[in-house]
């Protein structure tokens, strides 16, 4: 066992504002695991020290900080007085508490001398004293922000920082007391300078909570009609799960719930949440509404509308072009003329009937949009899902021609694979989920081989076909994941915690820092603490909101053997859509 | 007191060591690399104009050489606020914690701050980097649930890769302090 005689540190955090104060008593929380002091505040003479008591036990009754005196504190503007100093000796006695720390400060010198009296310690060492400046009003409306891997393990062994951190932030009601108050004991904490508010910001507060009941209640009427019975007959449910407005316009409705509920937000987090969809929405409707106003000024609609249906003509001779193209020799291939020829006049009649239906509706396309644009002010986030949808509408051929092509190619696929087992004298065996070998008859067999003949050399155009359409089906699925990747964007960036971090960057801390300020020796160690504030990704990555849809679920893998097999494919899925 | 002392780092770049005692407990040791130089700036500035002067006597479009302008200056802002380190410091500060700080040519600071009790040690490790083998001065976290685990390393000084010399420098400086801790312990087991 070796007696060094080793320096214990004993670490004095002390707010910046109480600089200046005259001289006092300390009070504070003494954390002892750490051999540390966080002074939250000094209380002046005169003082009963009964009073001043009285005073802790209430704090520490509603705060639940074990506040109490930590040691004294002079401020002479002149020479160093003798009776003063005993006097704060004496008052060691009064306020029993172990070890008593005595700062003193004199005149406008920067260095303070620190000193400890330890009564009931049995050996006396020299124990070495750091000063740590931290400024109160930033500490106390900061969050701290575990490391994220972390995050679980570390629940329990509490870091060291986020005690201090704790401690400022639940002394909040010490810090309301004014220094203009008139009562038993006068105190010197950060004070703020008054609740800075402007007559708007009050009259916001006040109305804020009839706004917020009459959300709710329009709200709830709202989801009242949308959950009713009538919506859910096979033909309108169908169209409302396809259509990716209704998912919006249904992910905006829970956003607003949450705003307008009157439950207050019980921690950092939920408070953050709320105000990041709150500002989400707002800026998401204002370039709505400014998207509207370019849209509706020189008969821009009209305009559009005029030029979508040359556009959807012009789609379709494309189209046609290429099934000509596509029933004569590819790119020098020979094609089965009867197959090419069915397929060919087949997808034709389609476009034909399509052309039609357009034609059909092209008077009406100016009203229906004109009305439609009006929708833009329920957001930009709705006008991007409505063009997504306008997308997929006008490309429905495509859409149709691609399942035709994929469900001719699959089977051709399958028969195939199954026909081929059968030349090799192999059966799939349902029941083992295996290959089995199995002996066929004679007529089986020639029929077998017949048809995979004939399968395989009809291959070619069916897979031409197929390969045509895949291409033009994935090029406009990725033109509506492009579009759905930006409505993600500005449905889940946390808007509110990027500004937090820009303007009042102390709010949001991911630890802490310390600057050396000038020493002198003899003197106390002193340090100066700052907040060290989070990084943008990880506020991003922390406060980010949920979004409805999962990104390709398909791995590249997984999705060229599906294409290679002919199954169908849709990239996109959103969360809650039932597996195929 | 401060104190400084050349060495090079493992490029053969000439570094400065720079060490301050502020207290028994307290050290500051830092590294400071060689400063943005003049000339290699202008070279890269001129090569990058006459390419562009280049581009613009073949295709006659002015918008080449406004746009080489444009790229320089986005260029040299971003390197100089995110890409150069002028130096890194390590502020050791017995029972309160360790912090790294880099400091950019822009004057950015970027700090991490490790709390004592997640420190297990700092040691002097090998590892390849490129082509080279190379040492690197790195400080141990504890594992909280695992007293001999380590749970992660974080290296220091990786911009400036000072040589062994003065890693044994850095190293013995702050095994002084990390060394105090350890006896501090006891003494409370003497109490």
């Amino acid at each position: 066992m070796s007696l060094q005689v080793t320096a214990m540190v004993l670490k004095v955090f002390f707010p910046s504002c109480c600089s200046s104060a005259d001289s006092g008593i300390l009070i504070g929380r003494w954390i002892s695991e750490q051999n540390s002091a966080v002074v939250l505040a000094v209380v002046h003479f005169p003082f009963i020290p009964v009073q001043v008591k009285q005073y802790l036990g209430e704090v520490q009754r509603v705060t639940k900080v074990s506040v109490s005196v930590l040691g004294s504190w002079s401020n002479s503007k002149q020479e160093k007085e003798e009776s003063l100093s005993e006097f704060l000796e004496d008052l060691g006695t009064i306020f029993c508490h172990e070890p008593w720390i005595q700062i003193s400060k004199e005149g406008d010198s920067k260095f303070w001398s620190c000193s400890i009296l330890q009564k009931h310690s049995k050996n006396p060492q020299e124990e070495e004293i750091i000063l740590v400046y931290y400024d109160q009003r930033k500490v106390m409306l900061s969050h701290l922000h575990p490391p994220l891997d972390t995050a679980g393990q570390r629940a329990e062994d509490a870091s060291k920082l986020s005690a201090i951190f704790d401690t400022v932030a639940r002394s909040q009601v010490l810090f309301m007391t004014d220094r203009y108050d008139e009562g038993p004991i006068k105190l010197t904490h950060w004070q703020s300078d008054g609740v800075e508010a402007s007559i708007i910001v009050e009259l916001l507060k006040q109305a804020s909570v009839p706004a917020c009941m009459l959300l709710t209640f329009l709200l709830s009427l709202l989801s009242g009609i949308c959950r009713s019975r009538v919506l859910k007959f096979w033909p309108l449910s169908f169209l409302w799960s396809k259509l990716s407005t209704c998912e919006q316009l249904g992910h905006r409705l829970q956003h607003l719930q949450v705003i307008s509920s009157n439950k207050k937000a019980q921690n950092q987090n939920q408070l953050m949440r709320k105000a990041n969809i709150f500002v989400s929405l707002l800026i998401d409707v204002a370039l709505g509404i400014l998207l509207m106003s370019w849209l509706y000024r020189k008969n821009r609609i009209g305009q559009l509308a005029d030029t979508l249906i040359p556009v959807a003509d012009h789609v379709a001779e494309e189209l046609q072009d290429l099934l000509q193209w596509l029933m004569g020799a590819p790119a020098g291939l020979k094609m089965n003329r009867a197959l090419d020829q069915v397929l060919g006049r087949f997808f034709l009649y389609h476009i034909h009937l399509w052309i039609s239906y357009i034609h059909l509706l092209s008077p009406f396309i100016e009203m229906i949009l004109w009305y439609v644009g009006l929708s833009a002010c329920l957001g930009l986030t709705v006008a991007l899902c409505i063009l997504s949808d306008i997308v997929a509408l006008l490309t429905f051929h495509i859409y149709c021609f691609y399942v035709y092509g994929a469900r001719l190619y699959c089977l051709k696929i399958y028969g195939l694979s199954s026909l081929w087992r059968l030349f090799r004298g192999k059966k799939w065996n349902v029941l083992r989920q295996r290959v089995d070998s199995c002996s066929y008859d004679l007529d089986q067999l020639f029929i077998g081989t017949l048809l995979f003949t004939i399968l395989l050399f009809l291959l070619p155009t069916t897979a031409l076909y197929y390969l045509v359409f895949t291409l033009l089906r994935l090029l406009v699925v990725i033109v509506q994941g492009i579009i759905h990747l930006v409505v993600d964007l500005i449905d889940s960036l946390p808007l509110y915690s990027l500004i937090l971090r820009l303007c009042r960057s102390y709010r949001l801390a991911a630890g802490v820092k310390f600057r050396v300020l000038e020493q002198q020796d003899g003197k106390p160690l002193r340090l100066l603490m700052q907040i060290n504030p989070l990084s943008y990704g990880r506020v991003v990555q922390t406060y980010r909101l949920p979004t409805y849809s999962c990104y390709p679920r398909d791995s590249w893998a997984s999705l060229c053997k599906k294409l290679f097999l002919g199954e169908l494919i849709y990239p996109w899925k959103h969360k809650g859509d039932k597996q195929n | 007191m401060a104190e400084q002392r050349r060495f090079l780092s493992a490029a053969g770049v000439p570094i400065a060591l720079r060490r301050r005692q502020h207290s028994a407990s307290c050290r500051e040791l830092a590294v400071r690399g060689p400063r943005l130089q003049l000339r290699s700036l202008s070279a890269v500035t001129s090569a990058v104009w006459l390419a562009a002067y280049g581009l613009f006597a073949l295709s006659e479009n002015s918008m080449v050489l406004s746009a080489a302008i444009f790229i320089t200056l986005i260029g040299l802002i971003i390197y100089l606020h995110f890409v150069k380190i002028d130096q890194e410091s390590l502020l050791v500060i017995g029972s309160l914690g360790i912090q790294v700080t880099s400091s950019y040519a822009s004057g950015k600071e970027s700090t991490t701050f490790i709390e004592m009790a997640q420190v297990k040690d700092v040691v002097i490790n090998e590892a390849i980097h490129m082509q080279k083998v190379i040492y690197y001065l790195c400080i141990l976290l504890q594992d909280p649930e695992d007293p001999q685990g380590v749970s992660e390393v974080v290296p220091l000084f990786q911009s400036s890769k000072p040589r062994l010399d003065c890693l044994i420098e850095v190293y013995k400086s702050c095994q002084e302090i990390l060394e105090q801790r350890k006896t501090v312990p006891q003494s409370n087991e003497i109490k």
